[in-house]
């Protein structure tokens, strides 16, 4: 890993099938063809996981799975790691195919390439918060003097300094987690999978993670796949978001895609309910018309959500704002009028397609 | 009508050979195989008459020291180790303490090679389901089989003695060790099972680091049930001439004498619960981390 700046590898996932089953080999071809979930279940007694889940997850980002419970996002996301094995498909990870390796790669790979954090958080609960934190070091056969250096750094930076030679039963669940957490970071692997991981806290403390989450990415910068049901939680975490539904992809974009092109009824109910001014960005709002000279000299930077230029002109009290590029060139204007039209939720999704389209 | 009131049996003549040609086959392999067996089993002999020559010979006042030295660093708990003294010095004073001796040194050795052969037998079945099908009834056998029908062949391979009488005592205290070690693998929780897959861990490196550690508990357990078995066995293995506190109650159940026998019966109670409270205590301090529950 000469290159720091971005830690992580690419994850690519083709055409990956999942049929659960005595015989799901058999099943292939005809799911291929077409076969429905509910024909294969009722008629063959297999199930079916996850359909031709092709996601292509760029090195360093956010990849957010949002699906509800039985959608296939536990299995898809224990496939990187294959903790499940696939019926049909590809997981390409710096070029080599995990689903073709064989055990003792597997297990270099698992100790070298990934990490991974749970949703009921799966800690020892014989060994202290220190002892869990090395346990991927240990696995990998270092010595225990760096395996401390490393846990006790990365326990300080979640937070938990002070709590080493603590039991697991002796923290909250709050705690716990950034025990998984410092845990899957002290590995250092260039991926980390995320299963659920905050979906067990309160929504205050998962509010918080999902800061420290954040604010440790700009660090580290690692491939993070993070599966989740809660579109909020999605939306403020994800740099791309695959949405699935019954074992396929049934959208994958930015969180701003979907929130302006939801692709089908099923996503437009999620999306109603969502603070639209905390996703959509100005440069989607921003037209070339309107005078430039009545802006007042507010300045928006490209990127920045709804609600961040709502209050910067509220505080100039203006109601234009030049939007501008990373380098300072204008592209464009919007006005207060567009910018709340934009935050409020429109009546209907298919109205606001058409607009955006 | 005949055949329907009374049961159509095995003709008399083939029955009766049938068992004389077991009895001779068996036999006939005792008289080449005995001195193999004998000698396979030699260094365990040799382990018991260490472990007794040890027990007896050594000065009663250091063993009360060393036995409720070894009570203390399991339980740290004074009552315990309390118990443990008086207990032995009561023994001691009804003049019972070589007896005791001997029998303490037959169920430590019997525990030990229980916990040598079960744990591992344990480890195996709780990760084959096959091999499980297979030795669970073999367990219920030794289990519910009369000791004595199992110590006829014992006896005639191996003579009367110390050796005979330890393999009866493991026979019938290893079904709990390797049951319960084999149950608490199978019952460690499967979402830490699987992390420490996703962390890369070899199947030695999952089994040390989490499904051992985390099934002690219950494997203590079968520790604990199988040094009561074995005390159960004491008084059925000094027929076959294990020496200890068994063989008075023997004595005494042949010649009527009742204040004999409840001497060395409650001395046998007396043994079985220092080795039960011990035991137990450290199998509770052994899950200390799971006591302090976040409120």
């Amino acid at each position: 890993m000469a290159d720091r700046s971005v830690q992580g590898a690419g994850i690519k996932i083709k055409n990956l099938y999942k049929i659960f089953g005595q015989r799901p080999q058999a099943y292939v071809e005809a799911v291929k063809k077409g076969m429905s979930k509910t024909e294969l279940n009722e008629d063959h007694g297999h199930v079916l996981g996850l359909r031709d889940i092709n996601i292509d997850m760029p090195a360093g980002c956010i990849q957010v799975v949002m699906g509800l419970s039985g959608s296939g996002k536990s299995t898809l996301i224990r496939h990187i790691n294959r903790l499940i094995d696939p019926t049909a498909g590809e997981v390409i990870i710096d070029g080599a195919d995990v689903c073709k390796m064989n055990q003792n790669d597997l297990r270099q790979f698992r100790r070298h390439k990934t990490a991974m954090v749970f949703q009921k958080f799966a800690l020892l609960p014989h060994r202290t918060v220190l002892d869990n934190t090395v346990y991927g070091l240990e696995i990998q056969g270092l010595s225990r003097e760096k395996q401390e250096e490393q846990a006790r750094r990365w326990i300080g930076r979640v937070g938990l300094k002070g709590f080493e030679d603590h039991y697991p039963n002796q923290l909250s669940g709050g705690m716990q987690q950034r025990v998984g957490l410092a845990r899957a970071l002290t590995n250092d692997a260039p991926i980390l999978l995320m299963d659920e991981a905050f979906s067990a806290l309160d929504p205050l403390i998962r509010m918080d993670m999902q800061s420290v989450l954040l604010d440790l990415q700009k660090e580290i910068k690692k491939t993070v796949v993070f599966i989740t049901h809660d579109l909020d939680e999605a939306l403020r975490l994800g740099d791309r978001i695959a949405i699935l539904r019954d074992g396929e992809v049934v959208q994958q974009g930015t969180g701003q895609d979907i929130v302006l092109q939801p692709a089908d009824e099923y996503i437009s109910s999620f999306v109603k309910e969502v603070n639209r001014g905390r996703v959509i960005m100005v440069d989607t709002i921003a037209t070339q018309s309107g005078a430039p000279s009545a802006t007042g000299g507010v300045i928006v930077k490209t990127g920045t959500i709804l609600e961040e230029a709502a209050k910067t002109m509220t505080d100039a009290n203006q109601q234009y704002a030049t939007v501008v590029d990373d380098n300072g060139k204008p592209t464009g204007v919007i006005s207060m009028n567009n910018l709340i039209q934009a935050m409020v939720t429109p009546i209907s999704h298919l109205t606001s397609k058409a607009a955006a389209e | 009508m005949d055949w329907f009131y009374s049961f159509p049996n095995m003709n008399d003549d083939t029955l009766r050979n049938l068992k004389k040609a077991m009895d001779e086959g068996f036999k006939a392999f005792t008289r080449q195989y005995g001195d193999v067996i004998e000698s396979f089993f030699q260094p365990l002999q040799y382990f018991l008459i260490q472990a007794e020559r040890f027990m007896t010979t050594t000065p009663w006042p250091v063993m009360i020291v060393l036995i409720g030295g070894i009570a203390w660093i399991a339980s740290r708990n004074w009552k315990i180790v309390g118990g443990t003294i008086l207990t032995l010095l009561l023994i001691g004073y009804f003049d019972m303490w070589s007896d005791a001796m001997k029998t303490i040194a037959m169920i430590f050795v019997g525990t030990v090679v229980s916990i040598v052969v079960g744990i591992p037998i344990g480890i195996v079945m709780a990760r084959s389901d096959g091999f499980q099908r297979m030795v669970n009834p073999i367990l219920d056998v030794m289990q519910t089989m009369p000791s004595f029908v199992y110590l006829i062949p014992v006896v005639m391979l191996l003579g009367i003695g110390k050796v005979p009488g330890l393999i009866a005592v493991v026979i019938y205290a290893i079904p709990p060790m390797i049951r319960l070690t084999n149950l608490g693998i199978r019952l460690v929780d499967k979402d830490v099972l699987e992390a420490a897959d996703a962390f890369g861990s070899s199947s030695w490196q999952r089994l040390r680091n989490v499904q051992i550690p985390l099934a002690l508990p219950t494997i203590m357990a079968g520790i604990n049930q199988t040094i009561m078995m074995a005390l159960a066995m004491v008084v059925i293995a000094s027929m076959i001439g294990v020496q200890g506190l068994g063989q008075p109650v023997l004595r005494s159940v042949n010649g009527q004498f009742f204040s004999l026998g409840l001497f060395n019966g409650l001395a046998i109670v007396g043994i079985a619960i220092i080795f039960d409270r011990v035991s137990q205590a450290y199998g509770k301090r052994l899950q200390k981390h799971q006591e302090v529950v976040h409120g």
